[in-house]
């Protein structure tokens, strides 16, 4: 049987610190984020003007709804409004 | 409570609910930053991009997972994935197919110390909160008395029953994991 002596099961917790807290909100908040997406791609394509728009400044358009925008996020956005 | 098995939480978060997501995404979170950044020793920015892009995959992916009760194993495998593409990306280097035996070493530690959070998330909340405190946060015990609400004094004592408890349960559940270890043998 293995032995675990406290030293040990002491580095073995250090070994796991938290993530930030802010990698782990943002991650949380994917399904949401994936959300607004939809809307906005959704939108575009009912909206040339708004598509535009929203190319022109794809950050923007995310910081408008709420979400941050982090790089992955404007490159997928991108990329299914310019589909 | 117990918490939720990991084929539980993936069918839970497959079902769309945000707090299935919530829970799989802070049992994860640890895991997958130390590997990026023990392991791989990412700088704090690729990590952060590893940290975004392994979630971002298995948010897309988690449907594709054929064994939900291999959570843990795939998310290692998508954030080894994802830190070697960075490297590459980084040094322009083709990867290669075995990963340095330090790299393997570091993986290694931290399966044993993920299998200790585990044992961890057993305990009551307050011994949980303790030895988080002090060797996960690297909290003073004045820190951690004023957080807990608990006399300086007691929480060196506390920390010490903590770990014991958390001893015992490391310890038994070796003795589980070999008799049925026995059992398959014979």
């Amino acid at each position: 049987m293995r032995r675990y002596d406290e030293e040990h099961i002491g580095e073995l917790l250090r070994a796991m610190p938290p993530a930030p807290a802010g990698y782990v909100q943002a991650a949380q908040e994917l399904p949401r984020a994936r959300a607004e997406v939809d809307g906005l791609v959704e939108r575009a394509r009912e909206d040339l003007v708004f598509r535009a728009a929203l190319l022109a400044d794809i950050e923007a358009a995310l910081v408008a709804e709420g979400v941050e925008p982090r790089p992955a996020l404007v490159d997928l956005l991108r990329r299914r409004v310019s589909e | 409570m117990q918490p939720l098995s990991d084929s539980a939480l993936v069918a839970d978060c497959l079902a769309g609910e945000q707090a299935a997501w919530n829970e799989l995404v802070e049992r994860f979170s640890r895991y997958v930053f130390a590997i990026a950044t023990q392991a791989f020793r990412l700088s704090q920015t690729d990590a952060e991009d590893v940290f975004q892009d392994v979630f971002a995959r298995i948010y897309d992916r988690l449907d594709t997972l054929r064994d939900p009760a291999a959570l843990r194993p795939w998310i290692a495998q998508l954030t080894r994935r994802e830190c070697i593409d960075r490297l590459r990306t980084a040094t322009r280097e083709t990867p290669v197919e075995t990963l340095p035996e330090e790299i393997e070493n570091v993986i290694d530690h931290l399966e044993e110390a993920f299998d200790v959070r585990i044992e961890l998330g057993a305990l009551s909340e307050e011994c949980q909160a303790v030895l988080d405190r002090f060797f996960c946060r690297d909290e003073s015990y004045r820190t951690i008395g004023e957080a807990l609400d608990l006399p300086p004094g007691t929480i060196a004592s506390r920390i010490s029953r903590c770990l014991g408890r958390l001893r015992e349960r490391l310890e038994g559940r070796n003795i589980v994991a070999a008799a049925s270890s026995e059992r398959r043998d014979q």
